[in-house]
């Protein structure tokens, strides 16, 4: 607690005391007058003098000044211990308010407890010096012991250690590194120490980044918010005015129709909507329960950017899903080995050792599927033929990798492969010796991530790709996706996704998942744009409403049940708010609902609103 | 051009109208309170001097909450 909130306390407790012996007291007349003003203004003082400065301000609506007005016509009246009631719950109300969000708003701090406190810097001399990481400059070496965070974006210098992502991703796979590994700040070093030459200042590093983007993620207002501004705006005055009017026309009606005025009930009434006035657990409760939900995503690794994305991907009925990098690996790899004349391995091992010198991305898959690295001595006569393959003489044999043209060309009949991906033949001494298939490698998880996607009320799924049509179906259909459309140039993304937006129902949203590196405007486009696997790319983190800091595609399944719990939350605050304080002023105006009431329903309310908003936090197990 | 202050204010209906009060001032353009980040994003008309501007902004936040501050 603050020092400003333990005194607002003390001053509850002392006034709550005197309140209760006062009560105990037979006192009557002037006496008890004048006692019971000592504690009302031991709980109050603050308030009637914000009251007055409100007055000298023009500000008919201060709650302060609401609050002064009930009360101080509550003693008015005679009803001395309501009046000090009605203040004290009131100040109660507000300690809880202030102490609650204050804390809420610490515990999400320690959610994004990603900021470091200090960079080691390594001096010309070998000396370690503490500084803050904002004074490091580019290219200087820092150190980062084990249990360290590292502060800042660079490379590796030295050293050899695993780094803990957790969090960063909300995944604990640790990562390894060595000497020439891009790092980046955030990630916890975990095993030895070890030496970064920066690559970045702090404030365009990673973590700086991500924090800037969650802090200001809730200026980003959604509807529910403007909503509820609106609704405040108009709320108190509405309430105010309704007072005014319920003190003074029932009692004209009365005497008009010639019966008692009872101007003191009506009064007394009139007051009780004064203390209702305060909109306040609507207005703490929206905000803190958006916070609370883009706080409890970003510990699951998923950045949300505002409380309107929130609002939007709860809505979410339509996916768009780029197939390279968010359902694939996009790394190609050996998936098979048809036809072969001997065993498979000796046949991938002449391939690799063939494609040796070749950087193409298919000769780098077949010398991964090799397992180690070629024997560049075994290999003479390397011949490279554009667009077709290599010719080589590998242990003193004429190997030939390529495609179905080099087989011809070699005067061999290549046989056609069923499966679908990219194919490589072999033949060997001038006789076919099988082909290789290599293709996408779907990602783990990628089936279970379309399945949760169709559990979280999304009806249609639909996959964009650049490649064949074949390969396109093959992954859909593994996957068990809606739709696809294949052989898109980047610009047809972009229109496949209006064609799809103008399909989609009133009130249904269209989310497009990528990788973030070449589908910048199809990420703007779509209603909400989601980049994956952006730890460490910038352009994805710009460019992205939604940011999944790792590639895991069953992410988007959990970002759009956190965004629907956020929402349920909040809805059911903003109902159950209004809810009771319309009971409320409806029963007060009725006479069966007293100041005490009106009070429990005010502070109880915002309390109940709170720890509910507060239920958002809570994503772990969605 | 945007900027972004730190506020000091107490209740969440306060920052509202520390908002509306803000937003209403000469020389600001639009201008936004993040409650539970405890920021004000102001973002000046053309031409508008900062110092200036931002003092009328608390001029007139004071006005509708007396105990609220803006660290500028």
């Amino acid at each position: 607690m603050s020092k400003k909130q333990k005194k607002v306390l003390w001053r509850i407790l002392i006034a709550a005391a005197l309140l209760v012996l006062l009560l105990l007291l037979p006192l009557t007349g002037w006496l008890r007058f004048a006692l019971f003003l000592i504690p009302y203004f031991v709980i109050g003082y603050d308030i009637l003098i914000k009251a007055f400065k409100g007055i000298v301000n023009r500000q008919p609506f201060d709650e302060n000044f609401l609050m002064a007005v009930a009360t101080v016509g509550a003693i008015a009246l005679g009803e001395y211990t309501e009046g000090v009631a009605v203040m004290l719950f009131y100040q109660i109300g507000e300690l809880f308010q202030s102490y609650a969000v204050g804390r809420s708003r610490r515990s999400i701090a320690a959610l994004m407890d990603i900021r470091p406190d200090s960079a080691n810097l390594l001096g010309e001399d070998g000396e370690i010096t503490a500084v803050d990481p904002d004074e490091v400059e580019i290219g200087s070496i820092i150190v980062v012991r084990p249990g360290e965070k590292i502060p800042i974006d660079g490379v590796v210098v030295s050293g050899d250690s695993s780094l803990d992502t957790a969090a960063l991703t909300g995944e604990s796979i640790p990562r390894e590194v060595r000497a020439g590994s891009e790092v980046i700040s955030g990630c916890i070093n975990l095993s030895a120490p070890l030496q970064i030459r920066t690559g970045r200042e702090f404030g365009e590093s990673t973590v700086s980044k991500i924090l800037d983007l969650v802090e200001n993620a809730t200026s980003r207002k959604s509807k529910s918010e403007n909503f509820i501004s609106r609704f405040a705006r108009v709320y108190t005055p509405a309430v105010c005015y309704s007072a005014l009017a319920l003190a003074l026309l029932p009692p004209l009606v009365n005497l008009l129709l010639g019966r008692g005025a009872d101007f003191t009930v009506w009064l007394y009434r009139a007051l009780t909507f004064l203390v209702i006035s305060c909109p306040c657990a609507l207005v703490i409760s929206i905000p803190l329960g958006f916070f609370a939900g883009i706080g409890g995503a970003s510990a699951q690794g998923i950045l949300i950017k505002g409380s309107n994305f929130m609002e939007t991907l709860a809505d979410v009925r339509t996916i768009v899903m780029d197939k390279t990098g968010t359902l694939t690996r996009g790394s190609f790899e050996v998936s098979g080995v048809h036809h072969a004349s001997l065993e498979d391995k000796q046949l991938l091992e002449l391939a690799a050792h063939a494609e040796a010198l070749s950087t193409h991305p298919i000769s780098r898959s077949l010398i991964r599927a090799y397992g180690s690295e070629p024997d560049g001595t075994r290999v003479t006569d390397v011949r490279e033929i554009s667009g077709q393959g290599v010719i080589a003489r590998v242990d003193g044999r004429e190997v030939a990798v390529g495609n179905a043209k080099l087989m011809r060309a070699v005067g061999v009949e290549p046989i056609d492969c069923r499966s679908v991906g990219t194919v490589v033949h072999v033949a060997i001494d001038g006789a076919y010796a099988g082909h290789i298939l290599i293709s996408d490698v779907i990602k783990d998880g990628a089936r279970e991530a379309i399945d949760a996607l169709h559990e979280a009320g999304v009806t249609k799924t639909v996959m964009l790709t650049g490649d064949i049509r074949a390969v396109g179906e093959d992954v859909a259909k593994r996957l068990g996706i809606d739709q696809v459309k294949s052989e898109l140039l980047p610009a047809d993304k972009v229109e496949a996704v209006e064609a799809l937006l103008a399909e989609s129902q009133k009130g249904e949203t269209l989310a497009f998942v990528g990788d973030g590196i070449n589908d910048a405007p199809v990420l703007s486009r779509a209603d909400v744009g989601i980049a994956m696997g952006a730890l460490g790319s910038d352009a994805a983190i710009e460019a992205a409403d939604v940011v999944l800091m790792d590639d895991d595609p069953r992410k988007i399944a959990k970002a759009i049940r956190i965004s629907r719990k956020c929402l349920r939350i909040v809805r059911e605050n903003i109902w159950f708010a209004i809810g009771v304080k319309l009971l409320c002023l409806a029963l007060g105006a009725l006479g069966l609902a007293g100041m005490w009431a009106a009070i429990f329903a005010d502070v109880g309310v915002m309390v109940l609103a709170v720890l509910n908003a507060l239920r958002a936090l809570n994503t772990s197990r969605l | 051009m945007k900027k972004s202050y730190k506020i000091e204010v107490d209740c969440a209906n306060c920052a509202l109208k520390m908002e509306e009060a803000a937003k209403k001032t000469e020389g600001v353009k639009d201008a936004s309170v993040n409650f539970m980040a405890l920021k004000m994003t102001v973002e000046f008309e053309e031409g508008a001097d900062v110092k200036a501007t931002m003092e009328k902004v608390l001029k007139n936040c004071r006005k509708v909450e007396s105990d609220c501050e803006i660290a500028f």
